[in-house]
Order: structure tokens, then sequence, then C-alpha cells
């Protein structure tokens, strides 16, 4: 196992983000996590990487608490939930991708955007692109250490149907081919059908871990899904 | 004279860097709040019979990171922080000045800048300081360019985030102070802002926006020196009208499509 979560639990002022939630990852794994808004799954990610410590419980990566070492972050590639960048920023995408890097090899940065299909672009600047280009550029900033694990949270929120796919061929490339593991949170079900082999689905509780099929085979699984879904919903109009 | 121009570009580059920082973080101000805060300082100096240069240095210092401090543990904004840090500077500098027995001469120059002000001996400080801070900020561009960009970003990549926000705002007090002996507590900020302002029209990379930063306020400080001092007028405000109008030049330039954008060029094929 390279990731090891157990009994999480997060509360903001009193409130339960997260109650005890245990699940591991094995190295490989494309595991999609799921769950209606406000369910954790951001919360979730920013205590595996470091920016939440107010948390109970323990999570280990590659077999070391967290807590001890930072040495970890080295092998994690990030992409958060929708990046917000300034469009005046003056940065080109070579300067964003080699933000974070640790040696200052310029040949892991074209290498990086090439997995992307960006490098023709290199030397525009971050701020004149869309959203969706934006968004593989973080990719590439994310895999420019050859990272062991990546970590992308709702990664194609408001990107188009086209490079939607394109993005999905990309990250199943790199867990095929590339033989990196791959922690997505989406609200994307048949994304997540199609691309991930494991599913955590999360409110607040873990409600199911395991394998991708056992769940979305699981018809009172998928009712219960959908019902918490439309309670939260409800709960918001 | 010599010292004034020698002074003034070590002045200018340091100004250009540490500005362009605040201002992509949106904290223009900042600059004019700590020159404020340091007058305060500079009045504490006389009022307590210091030399009041030290005293500067050491408000502005702190007030830059007990600010900073007080900001990220209530969540007050930053416009709203640099407001109170502005008054508050001045409200003390008024206070202590009156009960000191009035404005003097020196009051005015830490106001609006003197050439007089920088002597041999203050050139010395002002170059070394200048030199580490300069030093500083190039080796370490890229991980302030990073918590510019993302500061969530920058600590899952394992950078000491916070370490390195203290030590930009430290640098930022230090650089306040040892620029307003030349232009002045009113005007140290124009400095911090203009240039790159102007530098960041021109849409190029980060490394070529500090470049171009640092030419603009450099050629400002000299020019305006070079202006002023025959005229016998304090170089201040000479300094900070040609940065606006290298600023107004630009804005010119771009209405006139005459400003490219970094990699365009490069699509074509
Ligand atoms: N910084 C915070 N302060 C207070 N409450 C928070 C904070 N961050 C999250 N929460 C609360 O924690 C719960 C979980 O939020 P979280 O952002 O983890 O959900 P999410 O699953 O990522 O949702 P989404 O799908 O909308 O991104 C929500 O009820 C939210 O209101
Ligand atoms: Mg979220």
């Amino acid at each position: 196992m390279i990731v090891d979560i157990s009994e999480l639990s997060v509360s903001y002022d009193g409130i339960d983000a997260l109650q005890k939630i245990s699940f591991g990852i094995n190295e490989g794994d494309f595991l999609g996590i799921i769950g209606p808004n406000g369910a954790g799954k951001s919360t979730l990610f920013n205590c595996m990487l470091g920016i939440n410590l107010q948390y109970q419980g323990v999570i280990k990566f590659f077999n070391k608490d967290i807590r001890k070492s930072e040495e970890y972050l080295t092998h994690i590639g990030y992409v958060p939930q929708k990046p917000v960048v300034d469009r005046n920023f003056p940065a080109t995408i070579r300067e964003v991708v080699s933000m974070g890097q640790i040696n200052n090899d310029p040949d892991k940065v074209d290498e990086a955007l090439q997995k992307v299909w960006m490098h023709e672009l290199a030397d525009r600047r971050i701020g004149d692109l869309s959203g969706g280009q934006q968004q593989r550029v973080f990719i590439a900033k994310a895999l420019v250490n050859s990272p062991k694990i990546l970590v992308l949270d709702e990664p194609v929120t408001g990107v188009d149907i086209h490079n939607k796919d394109l993005f999905f061929q990309i990250l199943s490339e790199l867990n095929s081919k590339g033989k990196i593991s791959i922690i997505w949170s989406s609200h994307d079900l048949d994304a997540v059908e199609r691309l991930a082999n494991k599913v955590a689905c999360l409110n607040k509780t873990l409600f199911f871990h395991g394998i991708s099929q056992e769940f979305f085979n699981d018809e009172e699984m998928m009712k219960k899904y959908s019902e918490t879904s439309m309670q939260m919903h409800m709960h918001h109009h | 004279m010599q010292n004034a121009i020698v002074s003034g570009i070590a002045i200018s580059l340091i100004c250009s860097t540490v500005g362009l920082f605040l201002v992509l973080r949106k904290f223009s101000l900042f600059g004019d709040a700590l020159a404020h805060s340091a007058f305060g300082g500079v009045a504490l100096g006389l009022f307590l019979g210091f030399y009041p240069l030290w005293a500067a240095y050491a408000v502005s210092i702190l007030s830059a990171l007990g600010l900073t401090k007080i900001r990220q543990k209530y969540d007050i904004s930053g416009d709203a922080i640099v407001a109170i840090l502005l008054s508050s500077g001045i409200a003390v500098g008024i206070v202590l000045i009156s009960l000191s027995g009035g404005f003097s001469i020196d009051i005015f120059s830490f106001l609006f800048g003197s050439v007089l002000l920088v002597s041999t001996e203050n050139v010395i400080m002002i170059l070394g300081l200048s030199a580490a801070i300069l030093i500083i900020l190039i080796t370490g561009y890229k991980k302030f360019m990073y918590i510019t960009f993302s500061e969530e970003q920058a600590q899952v990549s394992g950078i000491p985030v916070q370490k390195l926000n203290y030590l930009l705002i430290a640098i930022a007090g230090v650089t306040v102070v040892t620029s307003m002996q030349l232009v002045g507590v009113l005007l140290v900020s124009a400095l911090f802002v203009i240039p790159n302002v102007t530098a960041m029209m021109f849409k190029r990379s980060f490394k070529q926006t500090i470049i171009l930063s640092m030419s603009f306020s450099v050629f400002s400080t000299v020019a305006g020196i070079l202006i002023s001092y025959p005229l016998d007028i304090a170089p201040s405000g000479m300094v900070v009208l040609l940065a606006i109008t290298l600023f107004i030049g630009s804005l010119i330039m771009k209405s006139a499509g005459m400003v490219k954008t970094a990699g365009i060029q490069k699509k074509i094929h």
C-alpha cells in the first residue's frame, strides 16, 4: 500500500466534515473519489497534501506518517480544484511548469508539456490560455518532478467535451504506460466508471470503497448514492 | 551628486523587484503604508534622541511583520490593514513631533527626500543593504514567484511559504526605509508600483518583466536626479514624474498596437 488513511476525522468550527474515514491505495491504482458538493472531497485532499493539519487520525504515504516528514510531497503531483489564474500574471507556460521543479532541468519541462500536447505554446503567457488549456498546463506542472502519485481535485469542471476526452486520455496513459497512481475526485460518474479501477464514495463518512465495477453494478448502492445527492440538492434550494 | 546617482540606481533596483511581488499580490499600497509607519519611526527617533533612521528601520520592519501576523490571524483584508498602518504611522509622527517642539528641516527632508540626506556613509549603507536584498531576491526568485502565483500549490511542492512570506515582508520594510532617504516618505511607493505596472503592460515572461521594470526604474531615477540637481529641486518629484511619463508612453504604444505579447509569434508555424 502506498497510501494508508485510518480513522481520519476533520471538523470545522465544531461541525464534522469527515468522520472516521479509513482506506488504502495500492501502487498503480486509479481511484475515483465521488460524492456530492460539500461531501468532504477537497477536505480529504487538503489533509493528504499537508495543507490542512487540523485533523484526527493517521495518514501515511509510503508507510510514513505525513506529520513526521514532508519528504513524500516530492513524489506527488497535485492539480487543484479550479486553480485561479490572474490574467495579468507575468509568467509563461514554461515558467509556470518549472515552478516547484526540484532539479532545474529545462528538458523535463518540455517533456512534461509534450505529454499534455502543450509544448508548442510553451512561451505564451498562462493568462492568455483558455480554461481547458490552463488545466493541461497544471497537469504538466504536476508531472514535472516525475511523481509516483497524481492527485487531481475535480480537474475538468468547466472544460468542454472535446478537452475532457483529451484529458481523460492523458490520465489513462499516465496510469497505464507511466505507472503513475492516480487519485481523482469527480462528479462525473460515467467518467469514473470508464477510467477508475477503484472507487471511494464519500459523504462525510465513507460509505463505499472498493472495486469500481462492484460499485457500479450494485443497484442498491447506486440508488443510495443518487438519493444522498438528491437530498443535498434539495437542501440547497 | 555622484552619491545620489549611485544610491539612486541601487534603490531603483530593489524597489522595482520587491514592488513586483507586492503589486502581484494586490498589495500595491503596502509600500506606502510602510513608509508612513517609518515616518512615525523617524519622529520617534527624533523625540527620543536616537538616530532617526535606525528607529525608522525598527518600526518599519516590526509593523510589517506584526500586521502580516494580525492579518492572517484575524482574516482582515489587505486594503484595510494598509489603511490602518498608513494613518497610525502619521498619527504617531504628528503627536511626537508636536511634543518635541514642532516641525524641523529634518522632517521635511524625510517627507520629500533629499540628495543631502545621502552622505558618503549613507551611500555605503544603501549599497550594502541593496546588494543583500538583491542577492536574496534574485537567488530565490523562482520560489518568490511561486508563492506569489499560488501559496497553496507552493506549499504542496514543499516550499516553506510562511517563512518566505515573512522574509519578503521584512525585505519590503528595509527597502522602504533605505529608499526613503532619497525619494521621501510620500513618494517611495511610486517606485514600488509604477515601473512594475508599466513593465507588466508589455506582457512578457516573469524574468523579462523584472528586467524591464528595473530598467524603467533606473532610467527614471537617474534622469530625475540629473534634471533636478541643477534646478535645485527635490529629486523625488522629478523621478516620479519621469516614471509616470514612461507609463503613459507605454499606454500609448500599447493602444497603438505596438506591444507584442510573449509567445504569439511562435504560434504561426
Ligand atoms: N475552510 C473551511 N472552513 C469552514 N468550513 C469548511 C471549510 N472548507 C470546507 N468546509 C466545509 O466542509 C464541508 C466539506 O467541504 P469540501 O470542500 O471538502 O467538499 P467537497 O466534497 O470538495 O465539495 P465540492 O464538490 O463542492 O468541491 C462543507 O460542508 C464545507 O462547508
Ligand atoms: Mg471540492
